[in-house]
């Protein structure tokens, strides 16, 4: 267990690493020169050396490189040419948003799907399961910003029970704050928890077609309880990936769903910075979301080992 | 009274017949064997035991355990009794246990769903059961995975499961045929001394003849669902009346006659073949260690002759295949075809490839099911430079279908039309299409009925005649090595340990492994009912 984890924090490393230098050299081969976009079309060479000296620009590749990333290591990601605050702060203000609405559309996801997919599998066949399938072929079918729009059309302007959009922020308590990310976290959920119930279905199916379910019935379980002590757990595995996939597109992602709900979160300000050329934003904000969805694989890859001594056993 | 009793027994699944009529009973402390050919009923006996039949089963009928009606019980008398009264072992013992719980909980589950005790005293009694039947405290602790034990040891976890509350009757299914002929005689052994210690029924289903006669108490034929004959083992074998029973035991020892060989030049010379696999690292930067699956094994087989390759899983038979055939490169050692070489560099030789043909075991997975006979059995001709078109090609199909037993007719179908056995004859109709100077035989016939089985065979015989092969049979049934090939190789963990005739290997063997494989292998005794 413990050489198959120091495995994949080596690997998680080396992603790292590679991921770095990869959205260093894209940004840097990608037109368009931040110094330039500032000043204006108008603006004096004299001005434009200077802003682009201030600013970095000239240095070597290699030597911005290595600034970037020893400055990301120690917390400082620079400043943003356009609002020219510290990154830092900037993604640590849209963090507070972004991460807990994930969380949150997370949960509310995983609470939804689990519960149905496992109905639908013990049901196979049955109206019950059917009636399950088309609601979550429904699910995966509607866009989820017109979804959106609908809840703000019926819980915020019929029923008044939530505003239309924006986020009152936490300093406003946890229940204001979550109040305000309902509607969001809904219509990021749906269609994700119509995939997972889905996958949970199928994935129990498969285990339930195995032999040693056939073997605990033969020693006396019910059905259920078979599905429940055998079933579940080994089920699991494709689960997990889902819900790792899910996380990670989650956290970025919901780009569409901030824009529909005015909501200050990071796939908003990627979207800003790359409208206005801040690269220095854009690049660390990625590197970021980088980390953050190697960090779900990695959590992903424990909870696999967690679920199945098979891969504990294995390097 | 009897122990089981099944009373007229009619089952049928979305109104598809599967049992017809079956009646029969079990005494306790009685071993009755189940045989017959695959579609027989046998597994659905069993199951209707259990009262574990799929969806969309009716049954009509008695299931008598004692004096209870097994068809009469709801499903949570059925829970209580399944596991309590009625233990039951699968046949395949890789997959019949939860890959995720440890060996000890899945024992003691049995225990803790029927019986109201502490967890401790659960797993203290499945340390117990497991001592019982071979697996003991400490060497098999009870936190062991299913995947750190093999095969044999896996199906002892299974016996253990069904027998820890020491239920009146026993269903095995099948119990030892996913298992080497050394682990399948301990599995039988220990089977009989369970239910001889505890006065356990033992319903054992198997389609292997020569198990069954040496262990059952009584036998019962099964055929389409039906019992077409049943009585005491002793007196079946002696005085079987019905043909079908007679024509079973004939076609498990059914034994061909080979024509002498004629020439004697060497076809394929094998030398200090030496095969490694690369095995994982044991840190994180050290060198990823290596299993010598081939050892310096070295052999030749002439023009004409017909060489079996027998051993345990495991030991190499496979990988030894694959090298000859230029699918895996070897690490040392040479392998030569007709003087060629099988390997060029690290290519294998397309020049030696087209005398060499294969047969798999799997008559259902080794053809694509979407294209026609005519193309399954042409996919040979991509090795030669100028292959047959238009009539020729033609005829070259209706050959080769005509060798094997089929029709020209039969080119034009799919592959689903056929049955295990027709699907096999066109894997020889695929390998001899080309006319290789030598085909390979990877557990060929393993997979079919003992009626099938003995066809085939005949069809070997009569290629040999015909078309004068050369062949490597490579299999793990004893029985069947023995009557189709002139010499043995035997292989234990990557080497040949002994060869020779294949007479004098089998009535005079001397390396004690042969030995071991030869006295494990169940025998049908002399029969004198099996004429046809």
């Amino acid at each position: 267990m413990i050489r198959y984890t120091l495995k994949r924090l080596l690997s998680l490393v080396i992603s790292l690493a590679v991921a770095s230098v990869v959205i260093f050299t894209v940004i840097e081969v990608a037109p368009g020169d931040p110094a330039s976009f500032m000043l204006g079309l108008n603006a004096q060479p004299e001005t434009l050396a200077a802003l682009r000296t201030e600013l970095g620009l000239d240095a070597s590749k290699l030597e911005r490189y290595v600034t970037w990333i020893t400055g990301m290591l120690s917390g400082d990601f620079g400043t943003s040419y356009t609002y020219r605050t510290p990154v830092a702060d900037m993604v640590t203000q849209r963090m507070w948003v972004s991460v807990p609405l994930a969380v949150y559309a997370l949960a509310l996801s995983t609470v939804i799907a689990f519960p149905a997919g496992i109905y639908a599998a013990a049901r196979r066949g049955r109206a019950g399961d059917v009636g399950v399938m088309s609601a979550t072929q429904l699910g995966v079918a509607i866009p989820n910003f017109w979804f959106a729009m609908m809840l703000v059309l019926l819980f915020a302007i019929k029923l008044r029970w939530f505003s239309a959009g924006g986020f009152v922020g936490w300093d406003k308590g946890l229940f204001a704050g979550l109040h305000s990310l309902t509607l969001p976290a809904i219509a990021l959920a749906l269609p994700q928890a119509a995939i997972l119930a889905r996958v949970m279905r199928s994935a129990l199916l498969d285990v339930l077609g195995e032999d040693f379910m056939r073997t605990a019935r033969a020693k006396g379980l019910t059905a259920r309880q078979a599905l429940w002590r055998h079933g579940l757990r080994n089920a699991m595995i494709p689960v997990l990936t889902i819900i790792g996939l899910q996380f990670s597109f989650l956290l970025a992602g919901g780009i569409i769903i901030e824009q529909v709900f005015y909501l200050p979160g990071l796939g908003r300000l990627i979207f800003q910075s790359i409208s206005a050329r801040d690269l220095i934003v854009v690049e660390s904000v990625t590197m970021l979301l980088v980390f953050a969805v190697i960090f779900v694989n990695f959590t992903v890859d424990m909870a696999y080992a967690a679920v199945d001594p098979r891969l504990r056993a294995r390097t | 009274m009897s122990l089981l009793s099944i009373q007229n027994l009619t089952l049928s699944i979305h109104s598809f017949d599967i049992l017809h009529d079956v009646s029969f009973n079990i005494d306790a402390g009685e071993i009755v064997a189940i045989t017959g050919e695959s579609g027989s009923g046998k597994s659905m006996t069993a199951l209707a035991a259990m009262q574990l039949l799929p969806q969309g089963a009716q049954t009509t009928g008695r299931v008598m355990l004692g004096d209870d009606d097994l068809t009469q019980r709801s499903e949570a008398e059925l829970c209580a009794m399944r596991g309590n009264d009625i233990g039951m072992v699968f046949q395949e013992p890789m997959t019949a246990l939860n890959p995720v719980k440890t060996i000890g909980d899945q024992v003691a589950e049995t225990i803790l769903i029927h019986e109201k005790t502490t967890k401790a005293e659960a797993h203290k009694r499945a340390a117990d059961t497991l001592t019982r039947v071979g697996l003991p405290q400490p060497r098999f602790p009870l936190s062991r995975f299913p995947h750190e034990l093999s095969g044999g040891q896996r199906q002892r976890v299974v016996i253990a499961m069904a027998i820890a509350l020491r239920p009146r009757l026993l269903i095995a299914d099948e119990p030892t045929t996913a298992l080497d002929v050394t682990t399948q005689a301990q599995i039988l052994e220990l089977l009989v001394k369970l239910a001889r210690e505890d006065g356990m029924g033992l319903m054992m289903i198997t389609h292997d003849l020569a198990v069954v006669a040496a262990m059952a108490d009584r036998i019962i034929v099964m055929r389409k669902g039906e019992v077409v004959e049943q009585g005491d083992t002793a007196r079946l074998l002696h005085d079987m009346q019905h043909p079908y029973t007679k024509m079973l035991f004939a076609a498990s020892s059914h034994e061909v006659t080979l024509p002498d060989i004629t020439a004697t030049e060497p076809l394929l010379e094998v030398k200090n073949v030496c095969r490694d696999y690369r095995t994982p690292r044991k840190t994180l930067f050290g060198k990823p260690g290596s299993f010598r699956a081939v050892n310096n094994v070295s052999f030749e087989l002439k023009r004409g002759e017909r060489l079996g390759l027998v051993g345990e899983s495991g030991c190499g038979k496979s990988t030894l295949t694959r090298a000859l055939l230029g699918l895996e490169p070897i690490e040392e050692g040479s392998i030569t075809l007709c003087g060629e070489p099988v390997f060029t560099g690290t290519k294998p030789n397309l020049a030696v490839r087209r005398h060499m043909q294969v047969v798999f075991q799997d008559p259902y997975g080794s053809f694509n099911p979407r294209h026609r006979v005519s193309r399954q059995i042409t996919e040979p001709f991509h090795l030669l430079d100028t292959p047959p078109t238009g009539a020729e090609r033609q005829q070259v199909i209706d050959e080769a279908l005509i060798a094997v037993g089929l029709t020209p007719a039969d080119a034009d179908k799919y592959i689903h039309e056929f049955s295990g056995g027709q699907r096999q004859r066109i894997a020889i109709a695929r390998a001899l299409i080309i006319r290789p100077d030598l085909i390979l035989f990877d557990e060929a016939v393993s997979a079919l009925d003992v009626s099938v089985r003995a066809q085939i065979l005949d069809l070997l015989a009569e290629l040999c005649e015909t078309h004068n092969l050369s062949y490597l049979f490579i299999s793990h049934d004893l029985s069947v090595v023995r009557t189709i090939t002139d010499r043995v190789l035997v292989m234990k963990s990557g080497e040949i340990v002994e060869q020779g005739q294949t007479e004098d290997v089998f009535t005079n063997p001397q390396h004690p492994y042969t030995k071991t494989l030869i006295e494990a292998a169940p025998v049908l005794p002399d029969l004198k009912g099996a004429t046809t």
